[in-house]
């Protein structure tokens, strides 16, 4: 007897819980385990409930007067070539082309196709899947570089060339720093004063 | 003493008194220019302070020293007097966690500048400074000279006039040749100043430099874009110093000043610090900013900061 009661108990809470807990309509619905293995439902990711900024209408994302990227000779439009290449996104060592940009910037968590879009390498990818054009390449090293990219928004990063109070030239990220190697190199510096004693009057 | 009687034969009788009187004139004589002289010399002579010139002359002033200058350098030299823009007062933010000392911004002032290159001037010293001690001038080098830069465990600042609020240079200028203007430049009339030097003892950050000799500057190299209180050649025995490129700066549209534009780190910033959208002001309300001789109350309009 107090078997059939323990094994339709049993029943009963999974039916419960195949009901509530994995339906379609639970696609907004949020589930925990709190310390003591109770199972939480919430309504809201929690992301939703703390975040403090407007994400829907979001302004798009100004865009900044710049050159054009500072590609080498001839390697751009990458369609050129890659037009009719099948793609490969399996992660390797480039070994026929391109074996000369040695990746110095996080290699160890990334590789090409994590920044060039696989589909169309005219473009740049972000984390998103946002496909961007080169002349907006800023907005992917802004994804890491989140404060170097709000002081070059404002003009206290980088260098700028123009008129203080007109027309300015923002230079793209890539105009300073090589994106496969970005640390600078040091320069040798130019003659330092002369000395006053060497002065000959 | 023999007593020299024989002066009254020949010559004209003149008491003492009367003789030193002449000798004094003839030497006073002296210092005004020959009357064969050109007549630029003579209005260069009696020319008054840059303030107190009326328009007409002002314009004269200029297209004579124009004819000056182009004669000397055998090319068309301009000299303006932009005034300054209202509304604006400029102020300079410098990156101390960018400036890797390469002293491109030394140079670039220099050829904009038409400072002397023999004997050298350079209105911008960059001083090579410990890490682990900071602001230490006691033990900064400004005569570094390594292979590459920025070498390990040194930070580099640049000074250069620091265009304060409350000028030492100002107060202590007996002729009133220098003054801050109401951009917040200081600015030195070149054709004013007398050379005493008392500006260069007062200013904290040796940011004044003078012209003990003709300046060597060949024409080739000339910068023929000059602004009369500026960058226009100067004289020997005048004194000089940054003035934000106010040849550049106060056109409209103002132009960046030439030690910012050769920096290949971005560490210069320049701006309106009237303007709450400028870089200026987003810098100094927002980054870590440091004064240099902050204790001296100078006031400077020269901000270092740290960017990161």
């Amino acid at each position: 007897m107090k078997r059939r009661h323990v094994k339709l108990s049993l029943l009963f809470l999974g039916l419960a819980f195949a009901v509530f807990l994995f339906p379609g309509s639970a696609a907004a619905k949020e589930k925990y385990f709190d310390r003591s293995g109770r199972l939480i439902v919430v309504d809201e990711p929690a992301a939703n409930l703390l975040r403090t900024y407007d994400i829907k209408d979001r302004p798009p994302e100004k865009q900044f007067p710049v050159p054009p990227a500072p590609f080498s000779e001839g390697i751009f439009p990458c369609s050129d070539c890659h037009a009719d290449m099948a793609p490969n996104p399996k992660r390797r060592k480039l070994t026929e082309y391109h074996e000369n940009i040695v990746l110095n910037h996080a290699e160890g968590q990334r590789w090409c196709l994590d920044c060039h879009n696989l589909n169309d390498r005219d473009k740049l990818r972000l984390v998103s899947g946002e496909v961007i054009s080169f002349d907006e390449s800023y907005r992917l090293c802004g994804q890491c570089h989140g404060d170097k990219y709000r002081d070059w928004k404002v003009g206290v990063h980088g260098k700028r060339i123009g008129n203080w109070n007109g027309d300015k030239e923002y230079l793209l990220c890539a105009h300073c720093h090589n994106p496969h190697d970005p640390k600078f190199k040091p320069l040798k510096p130019l003659p330092p004063p002369v000395r006053p004693d060497e002065i000959r009057p | 003493m023999s007593e020299k009687t024989s002066c009254c034969k020949k010559g004209f009788r003149a008491s003492r008194r009367t003789a030193l009187k002449g000798i004094a004139a003839g030497v006073g004589m002296l210092a005004l220019p020959p009357s064969n002289a050109s007549a630029s010399i003579w209005e260069t002579f009696f020319q008054k302070n840059f303030r107190e010139l009326s328009k007409e002359e002002l314009l004269a002033t200029l297209k004579r020293l124009e004819k000056e200058y182009s004669k000397e350098f055998g090319k068309e030299v301009k000299v303006k007097a932009t005034p300054h823009i209202e509304g604006v007062t400029f102020g300079y933010g410098l990156d101390l966690s960018r400036c890797i000392g390469c002293r491109r911004c030394v140079y670039g002032c220099v050829a904009e500048n038409n400072q002397s290159r023999d004997p050298q001037i350079h209105w911008i010293r960059v001083q090579q400074l410990d890490k682990e001690k900071g602001v230490d001038l006691a033990h900064a080098e400004q005569y570094y000279n390594p292979d590459l830069v920025p070498e390990e465990g040194h930070f580099y600042m640049p000074v250069q006039c620091q265009q304060c609020r409350q000028p030492p240079c100002v107060k202590v200028c007996p002729v009133q040749a220098t003054w801050p203007e109401r951009d917040g430049i200081v600015v030195v009339d070149y054709n004013w100043c007398i050379g005493c030097r008392y500006c260069m003892a007062a200013c904290p950050y040796g940011a004044r430099h003078f012209n003990w000799k003709k300046p060597g500057l060949p024409a080739e190299e000339l910068n023929p874009d000059t602004h009369y209180l500026g960058n226009r050649p100067r004289y020997v025995g005048v004194v000089e110093k940054c003035t934000f490129c106010i040849q550049r700066t106060r056109e409209v549209p103002g132009r960046y000043p030439a030690c910012e534009e050769a920096c290949p780190v971005g560490a210069r910033k320049f701006g309106n610090l009237l303007d709450p959208d400028s870089e200026m002001r987003y810098l100094i309300e927002n980054k870590r900013v440091f004064i240099f001789k902050e204790d001296l109350n100078t006031q400077p309009k020269f901000f270092y900061f740290y960017a990161t």
